[in-house]
């Protein structure tokens, strides 16, 4: 087997010069009775060329957005990744690394981190960032618990346009814990929350509010914190298309308390879900309470700068049925892309690729809205997704679209009973114009033939 | 004369040092829709004032200087010996990552519609069917996203379990030989924690464990071979204990890697465990993720995994189901980390049964090659039945003023990473030492010689230990002081310090 170095026979040998007959001695603490008398019944190894061979066929059995054109978004968004990406955390010296325990060998990675860091602060207009939580989901579920042991109070204000799925998270991490969750819910004319009616109470540990939202609207975060800071909550923002940040006010500029989103836009490829990348942000005087790594600055004997993990004792090291939070393994892998993406992108590029994202879906939102049987469902002001309204049947929509090879969008009365005649559309910089009027052409053909 | 600053043996400024006004890295091509005024499209007070400040200005030579300068100064599998106790750091096949990387997988949207899905969903199900049968379990969720995400999914199934049997109960046992993760999972579950001592021999105690086992006990939460490396000889007991009294037993598998293909937990009487693709099916850690951390049950936790489940259908396609009526709900978006998930699949289907039972051999013998090679220089305390990991102490060199730590940092002098050394939290100056499968006897010779020889200079120089390591860019760091006053990100004003801040 080439991934095992040692022969059979150098093994045996190795048994020997340990003073036992056969390796299964060394088997022996597992009782006799478990012990498997049969191998497993798995397929026979493989050659790596039929191992290629097997997954090219599996691989080829998704409709990837190499072959169709991809409209979807709602938490997962196709950006185009600048080739150094890869090439750059493809180096063994990153991916084959272990958690950094050992900075004196560990700077590379410790570095990076403290950047990446630095570079979600920007972003966000916080004051630290910790590195990188599971995902957006599970990073917002992290913020609900640190809102609770800051404020030491368990009722819980959820907007109903935060991502359905983040918002069931919430409701698995916290169901045992006993939460009081309450829906806001949106405004059916604008699709976003009317602050007024947003009513935090004095028992009320957080409001959490997606910008934009879950129907690509851009909420109105600032009198949401007023609201909310008016009795002591706290404001969670989750923010699933950061790309968004190279043109929105930053959650930190309008009071957000703890900023929590998904990373995957900052060069992280869709892989049907994941690996992605959980940000969290928070202010200054939270930090002993965020969850996940943190990586600081430090100096050795000679006065060199250098990084270590920090506030370790938060975490699992000690006082460990008292840790704020159970994570361990995360995604640095990913907050390395997300580092990369950030800088080689820089403040004019991320600009640049959120204005292209907000030019193009409006332009595709303005032909669809002038077609017959379509309209826009929402009047908001939105960054790359929207909502269209159909009269004829969503599916037979979407699946029209499908035999052009587009995947044209999300179909809402899943999540959203009310918006049963409701698909979400995103629109991002990958998207040529030729590509936007072939959609509102296959639409057109669409009316034209019933 | 100037020399260059950035020579591989000199201090990397950050990236935000090295940025220069109206550098750029990046490339789109211009805007092919017609433009809009910013303001017609959103609500001026939404908008940013101008580009972020702070974020750097670079050329794309020089991110790919800084970063792959970056990854000279980290330690790698594929540079060596990385004997990383429990956490388990093997070879990562190129392979898998090829495959991983395959357009089909990369360019998948989550939202695809199921059946332009059928790749994905069957990698996810078969790789699904195959640790079932790998480990005896009935069934299980590929969602978790890391061990210690699969732990809390373990332990909510477990509480599901038992409040509809009535009563979620109050505790989890822990033995004091666990991962650290353990008891903080049993907390964010809302579980208090007991812990359970280990016995002389380092195994769970029987009796204690019989005496702390009440009605008011959800669970015991066993990691099995545990942090001493050793294999919990009365599991069957053990099981009994816990089932008799009503509860669950959930296993830790992160070190499943020491008896892969030669038992397997289910046939234990285990109720739940959770698998650490990263360090038993070889992919990558990436300097702390990602990972993947899939939950396998028996029949009684089986209808309260999350959702969704991955469904056969009888035309051989793969379906999601949401209609669960008793699960534990959601755990994370989407169906967690796919591309982890894809290079476990591959590692599993190139090895088959009999390369993953002579993965666990591999690694068990040597472990023991170590221990053999190595038990009369350092103490061993706990000897008997030494699995995949074996754990040393610093006690016969504590008399010349040395400890664990300055051991590990004296290996890096020798071109080693240094064992893991936070756990087994019972043996004091732990040592932690696992080599796994993918080491060729010339490098555990040398890690051995290594060892011999600071155990040597322990007695003769011990100075020279103490303050190692001596061969690395920079010293140890002061990690009091870091912890004391953070300094967690760059600002543009704050005044650097120390010798090498270059420009």
């Amino acid at each position: 087997m080439r991934y095992i170095p040692n022969s059979a026979e150098e093994r045996a040998q190795m048994v020997r010069e340990i003073g036992l007959s056969d390796v299964s001695d060394l088997f022996r603490p597992i009782p006799e009775k478990f012990r498997l008398r049969e191998p497993l019944r798995l397929p026979p190894a493989q050659a790596e060329s039929d191992v290629l061979a097997l997954f090219r066929r599996l691989a080829a059995e998704n409709a990837s957005a190499g072959e169709m054109t991809l409209f979807l978004g709602a938490g997962a968004y196709h950006h185009f990744i600048p080739s150094l990406i890869d090439a750059l955390i493809s180096r063994a010296e990153f991916y084959t690394s272990y958690t950094p325990y050992q900075p004196e060998i560990s700077q590379g990675t410790l570095q990076a981190i403290f950047e990446y860091q630095t570079l979600i602060c920007q972003i966000t207009g916080m004051d630290v960032a910790s590195a990188a939580l599971y995902d957006g989901s599970t990073a917002l579920a992290e913020a609900v618990l640190m809102a609770e042991r800051l404020t030491d109070r368990r009722h819980v204000i959820l907007a109903a346009t935060v991502h359905p799925e983040y918002r069931q998270v919430v409701q698995t991490y916290t169901k045992t814990l006993g939460f009081d969750l309450t829906l806001a819910d949106y405004d059916r004319e604008t699709g976003c929350l009317d602050p007024t009616s947003v009513r935090p109470t004095p028992d009320t540990a957080a409001v959490v509010v997606q910008s934009p939202n879950f129907f690509g609207g851009i909420e109105d975060v600032e009198t949401l914190a007023e609201r909310a800071h008016d009795v002591g909550a706290l404001l969670i923002v989750v923010v699933t298309e950061p790309i968004s940040l190279g043109l929105l006010r930053p959650p930190g500029s309008c009071g957000a308390d703890i900023v929590v989103g998904e990373g995957q836009s900052f060069g992280v490829p869709l892989s049907f879900g994941g690996p992605y990348l959980g940000l969290l942000a928070t202010r200054e005087k939270f930090v002993r309470q965020m969850p996940g790594r943190i990586v600081g600055q430090a100096f050795d004997h000679q006065g060199r700068r250098g990084f270590v993990l920090t506030l370790a004792t938060r975490e699992q090291f000690i006082r460990r049925e008292k840790a704020t939070s159970n994570i361990c393994t995360s995604q640095e892998l990913c907050a390395l892309m997300a580092a990369i993406y950030l800088c080689t992108l820089g403040p004019q590029g991320l600009r640049e690729v959120a204005f292209q994202n907000l030019q193009k879906a409006a332009y595709l939102s303005r032909r669809i809205a002038r077609l017959p049987g379509f309209s826009l469902r929402f009047r908001h002001s939105f960054f790359n997704e929207f909502v269209v309204r159909t009269n004829r049947p969503v599916n037979q929509v979407l699946r029209r679209l499908q035999q052009e090879k587009i995947l044209g969008g999300l179909a809402l009365g899943q999540f959203y009973p009310e918006l049963g005649d409701c698909f979400l559309v995103c629109v991002t910089e990958t998207i040529p114009r030729e590509e936007l009027d072939r959609y509102v052409a296959v639409l057109e053909q669409e009316t034209s033939s019933s | 004369m100037r020399k260059p600053e950035y020579h591989v043996t000199r201090s990397e400024s950050l990236i935000f040092e090295r940025s220069r006004p109206g550098r750029r890295a990046y490339s789109l091509p211009p805007l092919d829709v017609p433009e809009t005024a910013l303001e017609q499209l959103i609500e001026k007070r939404f908008l940013r004032s101008g580009p972020i400040e702070g974020m750097p200005e670079l050329s794309e030579v020089d991110v790919v200087r800084h970063y792959t300068r970056l990854s000279r100064w980290n330690y790698a599998v594929d540079l060596g010996l990385y004997p990383l106790g429990s956490c388990t750091m093997k070879y990562n096949p190129k392979l898998n990552e090829k495959v991983a990387r395959f357009d089909g997988f990369i360019n998948h949207h989550p939202y695809t519609p199921e059946e332009l899905s059928q790749g994905s969903l069957q990698v996810i199900k078969w790789l699904e069917e195959l640790l079932c049968e790998i480990t005896g379990m009935k069934a299980g969720t590929l969602i978790p996203a890391a061990g210690a995400h699969g732990e809390l999914t373990g332990l909510m199934l477990i509480r599901a379990c038992l409040q509809s049997r009535g009563n979620p109960r109050k505790k989890v046992l822990i033995p004091d030989s666990a991962h650290g993760t353990n008891p903080a999972s049993a907390t964010v579950c809302g579980y208090g924690v007991q812990t359970i001592r280990s016995n002389e021999r380092g195994l769970v105690d029987v009796e204690a464990l019989r005496r702390a086992m009440t009605d008011e006990v959800a669970a015991l939460m066993l990691t099995n071979p545990n942090t001493l490396g050793l294999f919990e000889e009365e599991i069957e007991e053990i099981v009994r204990i816990v089932h008799d009294a009503g509860g669950l037993v959930y296993m830790d598998g992160a070190n499943f890697n020491a008896f892969l293909g030669i038992a397997r937990p289910g046939d234990m009487g285990i109720d739940v465990i959770h698998l650490n693709l990263h360090k038993t099916f070889s992919t990558p850690h990436g300097g702390g993720g990602p990972g993947a951390g899939p939950v396998f049950v028996g029949e009684t936790l089986e209808p309260f995994l999350p959702v969704p489940r991955l469904v056969r259908t009888t035309e051989g396609t793969v379906r999601l189901d949401f209609d669960r009526p008793q699960t534990i709900g959601r755990i994370r978006a989407f169906y967690g980390n796919f591309g982890v998930l894809v290079r476990a699949l591959c590692y599993i289907l190139t090895l088959g049964a009999d390369g993953l039972r002579e993965v666990a051999e591999a690694a068990v013998v040597n472990a023991n090659y170590i221990a053999h090679h190595l038990k009369d220089t350092y103490d061993i305390p706990y000897p008997g039945g030494i699995m995949h990991e074996v754990i040393f102490s610093d006690k016969w060199q504590r008399p010349y003023g040395v400890r664990n730590v300055d051991i590990a940092k004296r290996l890096i002098d020798y071109g080693f990473h240094p064992p893991t050394m936070s756990f087994p939290l019972i043996v004091p100056g732990a040592l932690m030492v696992e080599p796994t499968d993918t080491e060729c006897r010339e490098e555990l010779d040398l890690f051995i010689e290594a060892m011999k020889a600071i155990a040597r200079e322990c007695r003769e120089n011990p100075d020279l230990v103490r303050h190692a390591p001596h061969t690395t860019r920079i010293g140890r760091l002061d990690e009091v002081t870091a912890a004391r006053k953070p300094v967690l990100r760059w600002r543009p004003a704050e005044p650097t310090s120390g010798a090498e801040q270059s420009r």
